[in-house]
């Protein structure tokens, strides 16, 4: 693997650069599952800016594909049709009534020291560990 | 200028995921998966992100207007309470289950694969699903911030 930990490190720190140039020029905070539940709302305001963020986040999609082969490609699931569905169901609906996932509690919120995220990061990552626990080591047969 | 501002601020992010190693379920997987054979570096790109936007944050909280104008979209629900647990935990056992979370599902649609154009479906129907439900609360201003 080419340096794990420190093109994570490289990474967050892009991460953290958007939601900067996000929140220092127009004021508005970097987390995802807010800004697809906003479209998805379809309410006029603030239908702009959410739109060409995730019109950025393809284009730069695009962009790292090409640039890190193997960082972007298709990648099978290990769970059935069904299972897939429902972990997309869990995520969706779980991220508008939490408020928040991984960018916008566990980047902007701790970011901002605040604690209903902190709440939050500590709820999501038990529950993901523990989940992952019970489908490859109680379920499963992976070591 | 706003658009183009955001449209750049996607574009960064989809790079700092792809190149963190965020858009590989995989590795998420072996993040989570403390009792097997634990990968613990991605732990980095949450350091690496709140290591640059804590001092930005930081400023955003006092400063009166955005450098471009307008206002700070401030989160306006601070109580710690059942709703935002379960909501997380819920979240969190999708994202166990999978390995994606938003933005990584999203930014991983240019190399679809089937399972993840059925789970982005789901993402965005339950996403839809309890926006719908809530959406006249949503349009009644601050009253929401108190409820749940």
């Amino acid at each position: 693997m080419i340096g794990g930990a420190s093109a994570a490190l490289a990474g967050g720190a892009l991460i953290g650069l958007s939601a900067t140039i996000l929140l220092v020029s127009i004021g508005r905070v970097a987390g995802i599952s807010s800004i697809v539940g906003g479209l998805m709302e379809g309410r006029r305001d603030g239908l702009g800016w959410r739109v060409a963020f995730v019109a950025g986040l393809l284009a730069g999609a695009v962009l790292v594909a090409w640039m890190i082969p193997g960082s972007i490609v298709p990648r099978p699931a290990t769970l059935s049709p069904v299972g897939v569905a429902i972990a997309g169901l869990l995520v969706g609906f779980g991220t508008q009534l939490g408020s928040g996932c991984t960018s916008g509690h566990g980047v902007c919120g701790l970011s901002r020291l605040s604690k209903r995220s902190l709440v939050a990061v500590l709820s999501f990552m038990s529950a993901a560990a523990l989940t992952t626990f019970v489908l490859r080591h109680v379920l499963g047969g992976a070591s | 200028m706003r658009l183009a501002v955001a449209f750049v601020a996607g574009a960064v992010f989809a790079i700092g995921l792809g190149l963190s190693g965020m858009t590989n379920p995989e590795r998420i997987l072996g993040f989570l998966d403390v009792a097997g054979r634990w990968d613990p570096s991605l732990a980095f790109v949450m350091l690496g992100a709140i290591g640059v936007h804590l001092v930005p944050a930081r400023w955003a909280a006092r400063a009166p207007r955005p450098l471009l104008g307008g206002d700070f979209d401030r989160p306006v629900k601070t109580a710690t309470d059942s709703t935002l647990v379960a909501g997380s935990v819920l979240f969190g056992i999708g994202w166990g289950a999978i390995g994606y979370c938003p933005g990584p599902a999203i930014v991983d649609l240019v190399a679809p694969s089937s399972s993840l154009v059925v789970f982005v479906v789901a993402m965005l129907a339950g996403s839809a699903g309890y926006r719908y439900v809530h959406r006249p609360a949503a349009h009644t201003g601050a009253a929401p911030a108190s409820a749940g």
